[in-house]
């Protein structure tokens, strides 16, 4: 069975090539049956290789497929081969399962776009490029999926792209990103150097013996590897093209920019934990820029009008949590997180889209309104999510996923106090912003009428992703509580425990009361100031103070005028000096004197006689004396 | 002799120079034609009797002629007066002037560069120049024949005036 | 009878070439600058005869021979030339016979 899951990854890419090359001449009807099917028939395959790996774990806790050597060059022989094990299988299910209930919502929210192909045709090769990102053995392999994810990003968030700011979002998405891609090849050129090979399996085997811990040299390795998942994962400092990429529809912001691209750089650092271990500097980088990034992130999310804005921020916010994780060596509650958070923000992304697709394309949450009473199907799943992202204690899967990071920021070895008040306050502001959207959303007054309703195709991934936020939590309670290690105990053979600190068993059960009441007094907070009185917070927004404190939160904290002024200027005032292009003015040059002389010589034709005649003389002239004297 | 082909030499020049610059066509001229008939009392001097007959009939005596039927038929007399008038001034003629003088420099220096001989001034009789053309340049000789034919025929066809009306035999119906 | 140096001889030549040139360059009736080549060519012819007299030779006179009927034939040519320039711009300019210009 297990020799089969080469297919996962192919069945969407073979989708995509079918869509590509005859997506022209299929019917509205089969469009959808292709692009939906194939990534369902690769969850049905990931299923039964999942229960097959479950009921009978292979030896040493994975699986390698080889399919072939890629290339063999001067003894560096990376191949086409899949690892599969427990971190495998959990992205893998949560890749193409989350995938499969988001095809089958764009098969309805995209069905009157003319590009309908074009659309299922990027989504596919999304999903089969992150599949070979997540499966793959080797670093070589795992990039060529990075980079697969990187270019279905930029063509989908520029999906729409007659409209040149959906293509300008797209294009800064890119080129932010490839500053971090280029941070992991410099990693990948350091590996190899060191190992000679880039096989995963053999570099976690070989960096503590050939690497002492905390050397320089682990540092910089880790660190390179940290900057190509800060990109993809848009944390400090690479988080501008997040917030812009909601450009895109709102499948491919669910897909890519809330469950799975953006969590590539949570699966990278987990999948070489060794490495980062062996540098506590890394470690300690991965958690504050964690905490820095889910702070600003959520102070951002506050001043937002546009709803789908929010949620980006919010997703910043929550890829900051995973990286807090990791970076205290909580590898499996990082990994909790990612799926629990899939599975939310996904669902809060399909709401979204939902409310914006009936209010006829009105993404301004202040023009929303009272929507409760005419899209209750949404409005009950939306409130499901946002529990989950404000881990409304108890009934919501995020509870539990929150509570564990949090009990770890302050009790896990490499924890500290004031990497939990980061968190903590976060969680504060998060439930805070979450509810804020929920309110001005779903409450109050009508402002724009619902212009049709949204269809089963689109209510049923709904139902299902909000039924997996409230339960999924279960399979992981914490110590105090039940003590279920189910997702834990599975996840162990491939990523360590978590090293405590101090122990701290009573101390647990009030961090819990903490968590949740901070959820709750969130809650109220916002009813407080959005819902009830919105007058105050009008009027601390036009004071003056406020309007330039608004300014400042709603533009991501000035990172984009920083780095507008700081590197897009410069670059653009080099190319306008360079705008005749000097190398250029080589081969013009060339021509133009060309055409000079030409101009010289003609000009001695003047069809007078004379002139002539006196051309005659003084040749025989110069001859006559180039005879005599030479 | 020496004397003679001083004075000669003098009035050679003088003539050529009077004939470039008078304004009056047939006055230009006619101080051509002295011109030639003063070279050719040189070439008498240095040994050439049959050439110096040569030079006044035909170069005087022909070519010469020729041109002033073409002047006369022309009219060119008037004309040129008083276009040539403002043509004298020092702009326009200092120029070849000055080429004419390099050049010139250039050519005493060749001649100059030869160690002095005297000429003898026995005469070369037509008997051998006749001999001498028509044994050893006897295929100038053809070669000018035809020359001297296309000439003819050249001159014939270019100057021939188009006739607006055709023969009667020649016309189309 | 008294020998002339070759010296002054082929200076005389020379100094009617030059003559001849200056004419060919300043000249603006088309008729004269004709003229003025005419020089030239005998100029050019006496530098021939004064050669052939000094190796007394009769080959200096042949080649006069040559050049004159050659003057003679382009004179003919030239003025036939002439003649319809006349009839076609009705001006013996020079300076207005420039269409090749350019």
């Amino acid at each position: 069975m297990m020799n089969f899951i080469w297919l996962i990854p192919f069945i969407p890419f073979l989708g995509f090539l079918v869509l590509v090359f005859w997506g022209k001449y299929l019917s509205k009807r089969t469009i959808p049956l292709v692009g939906v099917g194939s990534v369902g028939f690769a969850s049905l395959i990931t299923i039964l290789a999942g229960i097959n790996f479950l009921s009978n774990p292979p030896a040493n806790d994975f699986f390698e497929l080889k399919l072939w050597t890629w290339m063999n060059v001067g003894g560096f022989a990376p191949s086409i081969g899949f690892h599969f094990d427990a971190l495998t299988l959990a992205f893998v299910f949560v890749i193409t399962f989350v995938g499969f209930l988001i095809h089958v919502y764009s098969a309805e929210y995209m069905h009157d776009d003319d590009d309908y192909a074009r659309f299922f045709a990027y989504m596919n090769l999304f999903v089969s490029a992150m599949l070979m990102l997540v499966m793959a053995d080797n670093l070589v392999l795992m990039y060529l999926g990075w980079e697969g994810v990187g270019l279905c990003s930029f063509l989908l968030i520029g999906f729409w792209y007659k409209e040149s700011a959906n293509a300008a979002a797209a294009r800064k998405a890119f080129i932010v990103t490839r500053v971090g891609d280029t941070a992991m090849a410099l990693g990948l050129f350091l590996l190899i150097i060191h190992f000679n090979t880039l096989d995963i399996h053999e570099i976690l085997q070989k960096a503590p013996v050939q690497w002492a811990e905390g050397s320089s040299i682990a540092t910089w390795a880790a660190l390179l590897l940290l900057g190509g998942a800060l990109g993809k994962s848009a944390q400090v400092p690479l988080q501008t093209w997040l917030p812009d990429a909601m450009a895109g529809p709102s499948p491919v912001s669910a897909l890519i920019h809330a469950a799975t691209m953006v969590t590539a750089g949570v699966y990278l650092i987990a999948r070489n934990h060794v490495l980062f271990e062996l540098s506590p500097i890394a470690m300690e980088t991965v958690a504050i820029i964690g905490a820095v990034t889910l702070l600003l992130a959520g102070f951002a999310a506050i001043a937002q009008y546009d709803i789908k804005r929010v949620l980006a921020y919010s997703t910043i916010s929550q890829i900051g949590y995973m990286f807090l994780a990791l970076g205290l060596g909580a590898w499996s509650a990082g990994i909790f997180h990612f799926m629990i958070h899939a599975f939310f923000k996904a669902l809060l992304f399909l709401g979204a889209g939902a409310v914006i697709h009936a209010l006829h394309n009105e993404q301004n949450m202040f023009k929303m309104g009272g929507l409760k009473k005419e899209l209750p199907v949404i409005f009950w799943t939306f409130l499901a999510g946002s529990g989950a992202l404000a881990a409304l204690p108890l009934i919501t899967a995020g509870f539990y996923s929150k509570d564990q990071i949090l009990w770890f920021a302050w009790s896990s070895e490499k924890g500290s106090p004031l990497l939990w008040a980061a968190a903590f306050f976060g969680a504060f502001v998060t439930s805070i912003y979450t509810f804020r959207m929920v309110f001005i959303t779903f409450f109050g007054n009508v402002k724009t009428h619902v212009h049709h309703s949204p269809g089963k195709m689109i209510k049923i991934p709904l139902i299902v992703l909000a039924t997996l936020s409230i339960v999924g939590g279960f399979i992981e309670l914490p110590h105090n509580f039940g003590h279920i290690t189910i997702f834990s105990d599975f996840l162990s053979p491939v990523l360590p425990e978590v090293v405590l600190g101090h122990e701290g068993g009573n101390t647990e059960l009030l961090f819990q009361l903490f968590t949740g009441a901070t959820g709750l007094v969130g809650i109220y907070i916002a009813w407080f100031f959005w819902f009830k009185n919105p007058s105050i917070v009008y009027n601390l927004k036009t004071s003056s103070f406020g309007k330039s404190l608004h300014g400042y939160l709603i533009n991501g904290l000035g990172f984009d005028w920083l780095y507008d002024h700081a590197f897009v200027r410069p670059f653009t005032w080099i190319s306008n000096i360079n705008k005749n292009d000097a190398i250029d003015l080589l081969y013009t040059g060339i021509a133009n004197g060309a055409q000079g002389l030409n101009k010289s010589f003609s000009r001695m034709q003047t069809g007078n006689i004379r002139w002539y005649a006196t051309g005659i003389v003084i040749g025989l002239i110069i001859t006559l004396a180039m005879v005599l004297f030479l | 002799m020496m004397i003679l082909f001083l004075i000669t030499a003098f009035v050679a020049i003088a003539a050529s120079i009077l004939a470039i610059t008078r304004t009056n066509a047939v006055h230009a001229l006619l101080n051509l034609i002295v011109s030639f008939i003063a070279i050719a009392i040189i070439l008498f001097l240095l040994g050439a009797p049959f050439i110096a007959a040569l030079e006044v009939v035909v170069y005087a005596g022909a070519i010469m002629v020729l041109f002033i039927f073409v002047i006369m038929m022309l009219n060119v007399g008037a004309e040129t007066e008083e276009k040539k008038s403002k043509w004298l001034s020092p702009k326009i003629w200092i120029g070849p002037a000055i080429l004419s003088l390099v050049l010139f420099l250039e050519l005493t220096y060749v001649v100059l560069s030869e160690s002095e001989i005297l000429l003898q001034s026995s005469q070369i009789t037509p008997k051998e120049v006749g001999i001498s053309l028509f044994t050893q340049y006897i295929l100038g000789i053809e070669l000018v024949a035809i020359m001297l034919m296309a000439g003819i025929i050249g001159a014939y066809h270019i100057s021939r005036v188009k006739r607006k009306v055709k023969h009667r035999f020649l016309k189309e119906e | 009878m008294s020998q002339i140096p070759v010296h002054y001889a082929m200076l005389l030549a020379a100094i009617l070439f030059a003559i001849g040139l200056i004419g060919v360059l300043s000249r603006r009736n088309i008729i004269l600058m004709l003229m003025s080549v005419e020089i030239m060519l005998n100029a050019a012819g006496l530098a021939f005869i004064i050669a052939g007299s000094r190796w007394l030779q009769p080959d200096g006179q042949v080649m006069f021979i040559f050049i004159l009927a050659m003057a003679a034939a382009e004179v003919s040519v030239g003025l036939a030339l002439i003649v319809q320039m006349y009839q076609q711009h009705k001006t013996l300019d020079v300076n207005s016979i420039n269409k090749m210009k350019g």
